[in-house]
């Protein structure tokens, strides 16, 4: 998932939902040595203006947490992503397999 | 903002980094001692997924793999079960019998079920282990030189946990480690190795 900041101030993602789960954090994964380390973004994930920040396995992710149903390979979830200036932005999220490298596109801006 | 207030915020964020830094030194775990041989691994009996027993034992002349992780994992645990998936798949019939064991470092989450779910979408050698309690989990991951760490999140907790897998020879004795950062040809030639020496 790839999120470029469009306006001219930095803005941070600090939550959101998902409809199929009952919670949704912003996450940073990262190898100390080989331990993998993960930690909920407290402050949200900073994106600076003109920035595109690419959520993806091995760095910054989004969880949905609490799964009402499994996620099944090519349905879509709506969902919204939370910014701290740019407010609540509707996305959809689509499912894709474990091995796959695509990435969901979505902008926001001010 | 006044200067004895800001003196004040000061201290407090003083004190507040020093709580924290004392937490982490108790959470750190003791140090390692190393005698002799350096040895990694050890005799393990836990339950399975399937609701069976491993007893390390009954692997007497195979050698197996062995990985530290839970299901909430996002992301390193799916891909090295995917990773593992592929390697045996391009090893081959001389790989038919080689087991991997997907061990939890959150068995108060994953349950036999979960677990066994979880598992499916890999290859069918990978057999999911439960430590029944923290002490059975402490035991098999520092026999393992493994570490795991729960961390609080927002909505509950993640697990800090070692991310290779562990190649283990027919002896029980530590082979090697695969891991997600190698060329795949590098992991693959490892395996071949191991199974070749058995």
């Amino acid at each position: 998932m790839r999120i470029t900041n469009t306006g001219t101030q930095t803005d941070r993602l600090i939550g959101g939902s998902a409809e199929v789960a009952t919670h949704f954090e912003v996450h940073e994964m990262r190898m100390d040595g080989n331990v993998m380390k993960m930690r909920a973004l407290d402050k949200g994930l900073e994106i600076k203006p003109g920035q595109t920040i690419e959520l993806k396995p091995g760095g910054y992710h989004v969880m949905f947490i609490g799964l009402k149903s499994p996620l099944k390979t090519g349905e879509r979830v709506k969902g919204q992503l939370e910014f701290e200036r740019a407010g609540k932005v509707e996305v959809e999220f689509k499912i894709e397999d474990r091995g796959s490298t695509g990435a969901h596109h979505s902008h926001t801006g001010h | 903002m006044n200067a004895l207030r800001l003196i004040r915020l000061v201290t407090w964020g003083a004190v507040a980094l020093l709580t924290i830094g004392i937490g982490i030194m108790i959470l750190q775990p003791g140090p390692v001692t190393v005698s002799g041989v350096a040895s990694v691994g050890g005799p393990f009996r836990l339950a399975s997924h399937d609701g069976g027993i491993v007893d390390s034992e009954s692997l007497k002349g195979r050698p197996f793999a062995v990985f530290f992780g839970f299901t909430n994992c996002p992301d390193v645990c799916p891909t090295s079960m995917l990773e593992i998936t592929n390697d045996l798949k391009a090893v081959g019939t001389a790989a038919a019998k080689f087991p991997v064991f997907f061990v939890t470092v959150d068995p108060e989450r994953d349950t036999a079920a979960l677990l066994k779910e979880y598992i499916s979408s890999f290859d069918a050698r990978i057999i999911g282990l439960i430590p029944k309690d923290e002490q059975e989990l402490h035991a098999v991951t520092k026999a393992y030189r493994a570490i795991y760490r729960k961390v609080p999140t927002p909505s509950g907790y993640t697990m800090d946990h070692t991310a290779s897998m562990y190649l283990m020879d027919g002896k029980g004795q530590f082979f090697g480690t695969l891991d997600s950062r190698e060329t795949e040809k590098s992991r693959q030639e490892k395996l071949r190795r191991l199974i070749a020496k058995g």
